[in-house]
């Protein structure tokens, strides 16, 4: 693991009408590094996770990927970032449910311009290493709650992102196939020395992480500087 | 749970009769177990030998029932020392950690520093259990598993009391 800082977010603030969300978060993240932001429901850790992914933009403080300044981008620049730079696995739905599983994986190389056939060559390799290559011609419905999450974190790494977003990515399994997700998931960051932010209330899912990050009412604690 | 330090903890609010710190702890923490009268004093005894509390003065009558215990600076700086420490993290801890968050509500320290510093080691013990899973064969999953899910749920208990500090201090403190 390398000690560059990746992603620095400093004193975030971010209100959703007059209820905050974020009320002066702070947090680094270094390449190759396994990062749970744990916290109660409404603490604002999905806040600070799509702060820090450029999706939400915060009222106040700033989030800094590779010394430059999201906010300071356009929203095509975020997007064109979020595309060749970030990989994401939430929960729920993220799958395009008309697509196999293979054309699913290869979406972000077909988005950055690859042509098909290298695309899926792409994802084939990616689907083979989240163990769920027999599933590559099944559409989403098809497949297992578990299935369909490696086949997520599968299309989230196909393209060689620097971070990865998970947020509650084991939160719809069981604790057998959450634990398969996790393992894979980490072990293929670790291999391609991606970052990982990922959003958890479950304790056993963050024990797959280098370090604790615990939000509570908007505002950041690291753990690692506890006692 | 380590009786001597909970006495002390007690006594910072104040000299005692033995009597009355039997009653103060089976009244907070004895629910199921209430203290019996020989170890109070056997305890008092071994923290008095230890500097840890001194008699403030002894009622006519004399025995050991009639003395009047106060916490010394080296007692004070003793419980601090253990509250300050995390426990070591083992299944069925909630007996000692529940008292250690009591008594850092009764004596003015911080409770939810406490419980950080206590979820920090739950967790830094439950990376070294998954990564020796992770690398291990089946008995050595089906092992650390059972011991990760205790600590789960210990984890579990230490975030709902972070979540419940202001309603037990407002309890204890009544």
């Amino acid at each position: 693991m390398t000690t560059d800082p990746l992603l620095v977010a400093t004193g975030l603030h971010k209100s959703y009408g007059h209820t905050p969300a974020l009320d002066g978060a702070d947090l680094t993240i270094r390449s190759g590094e396994v990062v749970a932001v744990m916290g109660p429901s409404g603490s604002g850790k999905s806040t600070l996770l799509h702060c820090l992914a450029g999706i939400v933009r915060p009222d106040s403080g700033e989030v800094r990927y590779r010394g430059e300044e999201l906010s300071a981008m356009s929203d095509g620049e975020r997007s064109a970032l979020r595309r060749s730079d970030f990989g994401f696995v939430f929960q729920f739905g993220q799958l395009v449910p008309e697509l196999t599983c293979l054309e699913n994986v290869a979406i972000p190389l077909r988005l950055n311009g690859t042509r098909r056939r290298a695309a899926e060559a792409e994802a084939v390799k990616w689907l083979e290493r989240l163990e769920v290559a027999d599933v590559a011609g099944q559409r989403p419905g098809e497949v297992s709650g578990g299935q369909g999450q490696r086949v997520a974190v599968a299309r989230a790494l196909v393209s060689g992102p620097r971070v990865i977003f998970a947020d509650e990515p084991t939160g719809a399994l069981d604790s057998l196939n959450g634990e398969r997700v996790m393992r894979l998931l980490t072990e293929a960051a670790h291999d391609t020395g991606a970052a990982v932010v990922l959003v958890t209330h479950e304790p056993r899912v963050a024990a797959y992480s280098d370090r604790e990050i615990v939000v509570r009412d908007g505002k950041s604690r690291d753990m690692e500087r506890v006692s | 749970m380590s009786i001597g330090h909970t006495l002390l903890g007690l006594l910072e609010s104040g000299p005692r009769h033995g009597y009355d710190l039997k009653r103060a702890f089976d009244e907070r923490f004895g629910h199921d177990r209430p203290l019996a009268y020989g170890q109070v004093y056997s305890t008092m005894a071994r923290l008095l030998k230890n500097g840890l509390v001194e008699v403030e003065g002894i009622e006519p009558g004399g025995g050991p029932e009639r003395k009047r215990y106060a916490i010394t600076d080296a007692g004070v700086t003793d419980v601090e020392g253990w509250l300050a420490q995390p426990e070591k993290p083992e299944p069925y801890l909630q007996t000692t950690l529940y008292t250690k968050v009591v008594l850092a509500l009764l004596t003015g320290r911080s409770a939810a520093e406490l419980l950080d510093t206590q979820r920090a080691e739950h967790l830094r013990l439950m990376r070294e259990l998954t990564r020796r899973k992770t690398a291990g064969d089946l008995a050595d999953q089906l092992i650390c598993d059972h011991a990760l899910f205790h600590l789960e749920a210990d984890l579990r208990w230490l975030e709902l009391t972070a979540a419940r500090l202001d309603q037990l201090a407002a309890e204890v403190t009544a």
